[in-house]
């Protein structure tokens, strides 16, 4: 009997845990007030319309998109062969290998980003971008290898020898067996890092510097100075952005399967 | 005379870093023969194959294809089909296009690709599941696919690892004679590999039994079976009775027997199937340590002067006590002489 009425509630306060903050935001985005407040003092669009008004989130969406897919893809470029010759060849130390690409997961972001500044930014004096282009991929590989190598385990390797023996090369062969077979894995790689790369606050928030801010840190800065509820239009339009990609991912590749 | 000797393996040494799976193999296979490779696991059959389809590099020796020495020559420009155990099919590819893979490759293209690849559809039967995914299929219909998949090629020699190993035992059968058909129809030269005996024997023309990295045998089905010239091919096809001779008396493990009627001088060994053992009289003694029903035969094992014995007796008879003690005869005029000894 009590389990009857208990897990009900208990499931509701859990949704309500996580969607909540969701709802205030897209509320408190919605208000015709001057001031970030909930419940919202009225309702109109002219915080949603400002997003795109303020100039330093145009140029830190900017930075932001270039080093989601840019650090993203790079991680790919990356993450693809290794994963190929981790899963396919014995690689010696093999999983010292994996233990390391892992490690941006484990040690936390603020470790990583004190570190890259103070012994990789700052001794050799590397461009702000560059720098965080470098570090998002960094952090985006662990998932590019991990999510690849799973769907190469799930191939079997002799289709690529059934494909050499039909006159295909070594290399034809990868591209035209191996590849289409792992299409929905680097697709999910892909996601998982756009995203990771999208809302990463600690590593970038050390490497930001003069005009070049990722999109999260102009946010907080912005916040500083004004206490607008242009920011929450902005995070639920994020939001809604992040929803819109991985819904898309999972009607067309069944997202889930791979993560 | 090149239609016998169409592949030839010449000295052909093949290892694994510094370990030689095959040491100097010499083989002729001639054109459109259906060829057993025939061994237990680890032999050196498996590599050979490979080695055959340029998946791996020999270290030494040679390998002629009709003329034309191919050792070099690397697996994607060989004539030469392999069907993989595993069958190995495209997953994201469906049973049209994956048969059509290696003609596109070729450059066929349009109504020639078409009817090569409907050809091939047809001859093993599956017409109407072009359009399904490997993973739509039974492992038979896979097997088939796989076997379609090489066949388009028109490859000069078709290899096929341990091809019914992955099938039910109904299955089997049926995909035996289809593959006997396909060769028979095509003309193709096939190679097969195999751990099972009563597989090569039914299928192949000729059976090649290998045992760590050399041949043992090369002979027809009728020749291995009943004519064995080693004592591991003996054991292989049933003869479970092996003795090594010495000087004309049978080698036990305590010390030497004398038959009643002298061996063949050249023979280094004897050997007998469960059948050939002549129960109930004779100059030996053994008591009953084992019996089982097989159906139309009942099976004894004996524990004797000689060793343990098998025998095996029609079932219709009655059937003798577990422990009682009985007489037999290992008939000489029937035992199987063998040229070689030692290998068990």
């Amino acid at each position: 009997m009590t389990n009857k009425l208990f897990s009900p509630i208990i499931l509701l306060l859990v949704l309500a845990f996580l969607i909540g903050p969701f709802l205030i935001i897209i509320a408190a985005s919605l208000s015709a007030g001057e001031t970030l407040a909930f419940p919202p003092q009225g309702l109109s669009l002219r915080w949603v319309l400002k997003v795109f008004e303020v100039e330093s989130f145009r140029a830190s969406f900017g930075i932001s998109m270039f080093l989601a897919i840019g650090g993203t893809l790079a991680a790919l470029i990356l993450g693809i062969p290794a994963s190929y010759a981790l899963s396919r060849y014995k690689v010696p130390g093999a999983e010292t290998i994996r233990t390391i690409v892992s490690s941006p997961i484990i040690v936390p972001g603020i470790i990583v980003g004190l570190a890259l500044l103070r012994y990789f930014v700052v001794p050799f004096n590397f461009g702000i971008l560059f720098a965080l282009f470098l570090a998002h991929t960094a952090l985006i590989l662990p998932y590019a290898v991990r999510v690849v190598s799973a769907s190469l385990n799930n191939l079997q390797s002799d289709i690529e020898e059934a494909a050499v023996l039909l006159g295909s090369s070594r290399i034809g062969a990868f591209f035209r067996v191996v590849m289409p077979n792992i299409r929905g894995g680097i697709l999910a790689a892909f996601i998982l890092g756009f995203v990771t790369s999208f809302n990463q606050v600690p590593v970038s928030l050390f490497l930001s510097g003069p005009g070049v801010r990722t999109l999260p840190i102009d946010m907080l800065a912005y916040m500083e100075i004004t206490y607008d509820p242009s920011v929450a239009a902005l995070s639920a339009l994020l939001a809604f952005m992040s929803l819109g990609i991985v819904f898309l991912a999972e009607r067309f590749l069944g997202f889930s399967r791979y993560v | 005379m090149s239609d016998a000797r169409f592949l030839c393996l010449e000295k052909l040494t093949l290892s694994y870093g510094k370990n030689v799976a095959v040491p100097e193999m010499d083989l002729d296979i001639g054109k459109g023969e259906l060829v057993a490779l025939l061994g237990p696991s680890g032999c050196g059959k498996t590599t050979t194959m490979r080695a055959i389809a340029g998946l791996m590099e020999p270290s030494s020796g040679k390998i002629i294809l009709d003329n034309v020495d191919i050792t070099r020559t690397p697996a994607n420009k060989r004539p030469v089909g392999l069907v993989f155990q595993s069958y190995a099919l495209f997953p994201h590819l469906n049973v049209y296009e994956n048969v059509a893979f290696g003609l596109k490759l070729m450059g066929v293209r349009g109504k020639e690709l078409d009817d090569k690849v409907q050809e091939g559809l047809r001859t093993v039967g599956l017409s109407k599941f072009a359009t399904r995914k490997p993973a739509e299929l039974s492992g038979g219909q896979q097997q088939r696919v796989s076997l379609a998949r090489s066949m388009v090629m028109e490859p000069k020699v078709l290899l096929l690892d341990e091809p019914l190993s992955n099938l039910d035992a109904r299955l089997r059968l049926e995909m035996r004679t289809e593959l006997q058909r396909v060769q028979k129809e095509s003309g193709v030269t096939m190679i097969f590999v195999t751990h099972d005996q009563v597989e090569a024997l039914a299928m192949a023309d000729r059976i090649i039994v290998m045992l760590d990295g050399h041949i043992e045998q090369i002979g027809t089905p009728e020749d291995i079976y009943n004519r064995p010239v080693s004592d591991f091919v003996a054991d292989f096809v049933g003869f479970e009775n092996v003795f090594a001779l010495e000087n004309g008396k049978l080698k036990t493990a305590t010390g030497t027997v004398e038959l009643s009627v002298t061996p063949p001088t050249d023979a280094k060994g004897l050997a007998w199937r469960p059948s050939m053992v002549s129960l109930g009289s004779g100059p030996f003694e053994g008591t009953i340590r084992g019996t089982s029903f097989a159906g139309g035969t009942r099976e004894y094992l004996l524990d004797t002067p000689l060793g343990p014995i098998k025998a095996e007796c029609d079932a219709s008879l009655p059937a003798h006590e577990f422990s009682s003690v009985l007489k037999f005869d290992l008939p000489v005029s029937q035992a199987a002489p063998l040229s070689r000894v030692g290998s068990l």
